[in-house]
């Protein structure tokens, strides 16, 4: 490995407890410790996280954006999966 | 991430960009793996780009005064003022990486000078005070700038610009705050802040470009929706809001055609000297040399801890490799801890 081939990193921080990591950005690290380190250093200078997670970029798997359409489209015409769905009459309540 | 476009050639590209077009007018984001026209691709390669290479030059001219800051206040805002720029540099290599570049590439034609940063930073800081004046004006026009940008097409940019703005806020206040300890100071202080203003306010200006009627890429890039505002809206912009500003340091803009223009609402002022801009964008400013070959030296000398840290990590990765378990790491340990909070 060259310090060319150092591989990408997506680095996830989560910024108070009770909340889940968000992606914030990404980095190049010959290894995971080194990822780690410049994560802290480049994404949370100013307190904006209690934790971090790096992530090889080549090891995530996406769906594709060509078929964004056709591959949600599933879920597009399934409404009742919805509360705003149901028609409950009126004075009905904690429903 | 790092993607590639879907394979040219194979799609109806027309199509494509219909959609790519429908997309940018509807104010959606583009992302990294989405079709986007070859144009558009080159464009933001040039411009992120340049715009990296801006931030990590542009560590130069203040880490100068580092070592001379007048007291430990001062000495630690500047650090972390430079520390931030060298961060905003990564973010912005990261973006233009989205777009298929590789980051040793796009040093490289930095150090070979076949792609730019911006102008400003080929002038010298002669005094403390130019790290105010740096700050209040070099900062402001730069976040004048980059806040339209926040809203530019192309998601990973306009992301990476989101944080650049919320950090570049302290880099303008510190500047402002320190030309206004220096202008309430002795007389010599006053002077200097004063001197360090002069110095700074025209290539401040210069730095939103070109007038719009000689901006060359100006109007494909609000086609794109990259750029939100022409060189000269933004240059005006920043003038209405530096005049007041200089009115509370107590300092004065080198301009003596800068008047109130109440027909117009805005503040007119005396003509650019674009001679000068393109002198120094030719790379005859006062330390265009002295910039790069910093950067160079730099980047060669640190070359061993590039190759150190590559080697532990294969030397790491062979043994595990081979079943052998490194002793544990107590700075690894929050890693699990993190499970369970
Ligand atoms: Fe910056
Ligand atoms: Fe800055």
């Amino acid at each position: 490995m060259s310090t060319a081939d150092w591989p990408l990193w997506e680095v996830f921080v989560r910024s108070r407890r009770g909340l889940s990591h968000t992606h914030a950005g990404s980095l190049h690290a010959p290894d995971a410790t080194m990822a780690l380190r410049n994560a802290r250093d480049l994404y949370t200078r100013r307190s904006e996280g209690i934790s971090v997670w790096v992530v090889p970029s080549a090891e995530i798997t996406a769906s594709s954006p060509d078929e964004k359409d056709s591959y949600f489209e599933p879920a597009a015409d399934k409404p009742y999966r919805h509360p705003t769905f149901y028609e409950i009459p009126e004075g009905v309540r904690h429903l | 991430m790092t993607t590639m476009a879907p394979d040219a050639g194979t799609q109806d590209d027309v199509a494509y960009e219909a959609q790519f077009n429908a997309a940018v007018t509807a104010e959606e984001r583009i992302e990294p793996r989405d079709w986007m026209p070859d144009a558009y691709r080159a464009s933001l390669v040039r411009q992120i780009a340049q715009h990296a290479h801006s931030e990590i030059i542009g560590m130069q001219p203040e880490a100068n005064w580092i070592t001379r800051a007048p007291s430990l206040r001062r000495k630690a805002i500047l650090m972390a003022k430079v520390q931030d720029e060298a961060g905003h540099g990564l973010y912005l290599y990261s973006a233009a990486e989205t777009l298929g570049t590789s980051r040793d590439e796009l040093l490289d034609r930095l150090h070979s000078g076949r792609q730019k940063y911006s102008s400003i930073f080929n002038y010298p800081t002669l005094t403390w005070a130019d790290v105010g004046a740096i700050g209040w004006l070099v900062d402001g026009a730069a976040i004048t700038n980059q806040v339209p940008l926040c809203r530019c097409s192309y998601g990973p940019y306009a992301r990476a610009m989101v944080r650049i703005c919320k950090e570049e806020s302290f880099h303008q206040r510190q500047g402002y705050e320190l030309l206004l300890a220096l202008s309430q100071g002795t007389e010599a202080q006053h002077a200097m802040a004063q001197d360090a203003v002069n110095r700074w306010w025209w290539p401040s200006l210069m730095m939103f470009g070109p007038p719009d009627d000689e901006s060359a890429h100006s109007a494909q890039s609000m086609a794109w929706r990259i750029k939100r505002h022409s060189n000269d809206e933004l240059r005006q912009r920043f003038v209405d809001i530096c005049v007041p500003q200089a009115d509370s340091l107590g300092l004065t803009l080198p301009d003596p055609d800068l008047t109130w223009d109440e027909e117009r609402g805005h503040y007119a002022f005396g003509p650019i000297d674009w001679d000068e801009f393109r002198e120094v964008l030719r790379g005859n400013g006062p330390c265009n040399e002295q910039r790069i070959n910093q950067r160079r030296t730099a980047h060669e000398e640190g070359a061993w801890v590039r190759e150190a840290a590559t080697a532990y990590a294969t030397k790491q990765a062979e043994r595990s490799r081979h079943g052998y378990r490194a002793p544990h790491d107590p700075q690894q340990g929050d890693t699990q801890e993190e499970d369970i909070a």
